[in-house]
């Protein structure tokens, strides 16, 4: 895990940018500003959720995630990756 | 433009320039029954030009110009005009319009709810929309739906139904010939045929209907049913959608909606007696 990167906040994008439908085991996730629907499973909804407005370092994230799932192969370096996956798309932001 | 024809279906007005008469006289005399647009002013333009100015007497070559154009596409030989006019109208839509998600699927109504029908070309949307015609069905169209994000109702878009290769034999049995057009051999998707809807198609053509059920064709495979899930249906949509993306915000309601108001299904099918069996029991299911 990259420690340079345990201070950061990250939140989830304003609820006013994002227009998130559940259907079944995808969720389609419109971002208003590029206009591109983004098709997403799980963990990333759980993601959303879980980083809400408030925000979170990905460490309060991890726990808040394996206490409300159940994370048999709990992955930091995962976990990292599909947070910069969510940032270069614009569904999370870093505070 | 030398030729000049207007028509409206549905919704969308067309206006089709062209360099040849002949062209339009087939576009005349097959949407004979069809309205003119709305205050005459239609919606797209074609435009049916030589290739160069001289091969309009020498080797007559049809470009499709218009509002939306391809760049690459090739000319079309004369004898093949009426089907580059039909592929110019299509274009324009693909392309152009706005105002309804564009889906490529055919679709049919009965009793004020439809059906569509969506799949890759060649699994037999147009055929079956014919034949579903020909068997108490209202035919609403056999290329676009047209979804209303502001109603979530399907609009009717009846243009001639594109009938190709041996579905041409299948539904010209069916017919009688004064609702086909010419036979259009050797062209880029092989031998076409217009079939003309019927008389209830062009009365209903501005009635919209409530969807009711998806289903997705495949041609060629042994007589089977399954359920498609909301997040697969929703994938093939956008796949079938032409103007998903242009559509933005209001695309994704309506397709969201769309998928999550209605039942879809895939249906494998041997023959054509087999399609209608299984369309017919979808239905009474859904």
């Amino acid at each position: 895990m990259d420690d340079s990167r345990g201070d950061i906040v990250y939140r989830m994008a304003r609820p006013e940018t994002l227009k998130i439908t559940h259907l079944d085991s995808f969720t389609a996730v419109f971002h208003r500003a590029s206009g591109i629907t983004h098709l997403v499973t799980s963990p990333v909804p759980e993601i959303l959720a879980a980083l809400g407005e408030a925000g979170m370092r990905r460490v309060d994230l991890m726990a808040r995630l394996s206490v409300d799932y159940l994370l048999g192969d709990a992955d930091e370096a995962a976990l990292d990756a599909r947070l910069d996956e969510l940032v270069a798309a614009g569904l999370v932001a870093v505070a | 433009m030398r030729h000049v024809f207007q028509v409206r279906i549905g919704p969308v007005g067309f206006r089709i320039g062209s360099d040849w008469r002949a062209p339009i006289a087939q576009l005349e005399a097959l949407y004979a029954a069809y309205p003119k647009p709305v205050d005459g002013v239609p919606d797209f333009t074609v435009r049916l030009f030589a290739a160069r100015s001289w091969r309009r007497v020498v080797r007559p070559a049809v470009m499709i110009g218009g509002d939306y154009v391809l760049p690459e596409a090739a000319p079309l030989p004369l004898a093949q005009g009426l089907l580059a006019a039909e592929m110019g109208m299509n274009l324009q839509m693909a392309l152009g319009q706005r105002h309804f998600l564009l889906l490529h699927a055919a679709v049919v109504e009965r009793d004020g709810q439809a059906l569509i029908l969506t799949g890759v070309s060649g699994a037999g949307k147009s055929t079956l929309a014919a034949l579903l015609s020909l068997r108490g069905w209202r035919l609403m169209g056999d290329e676009f739906a047209l979804l209303d994000p502001a109603t979530g109702l399907l609009h009717a878009f009846p243009r001639l139904v594109s009938l190709k290769n041996a579905s041409v034999a299948t539904v010209a049995a069916e017919v009688p010939v004064d609702r086909l057009g010419p036979v259009l051999e050797g062209t880029p998707k092989g031998t076409i045929r217009h079939l003309v809807p019927d008389a209830a198609a062009l009365a209903g053509m501005d009635v919209p209907a409530r969807p009711a059920l998806i289903l997705f064709p495949s041609f060629g495979y042994e007589s089977a049913t399954r359920d498609v899930a909301q997040s697969e249906v929703f994938v093939r949509l956008t796949q079938a959608s032409t103007n998903y993306v242009a559509m933005g915000e209001r695309g994704f309601d309506a397709l969201t909606g769309l998928v999550q108001g209605v039942p879809a299904r895939a249906i494998d099918y041997p023959d054509t007696d087999g399609a209608i069996a299984l369309v017919e029991a979808a239905w009474a299911a859904r």
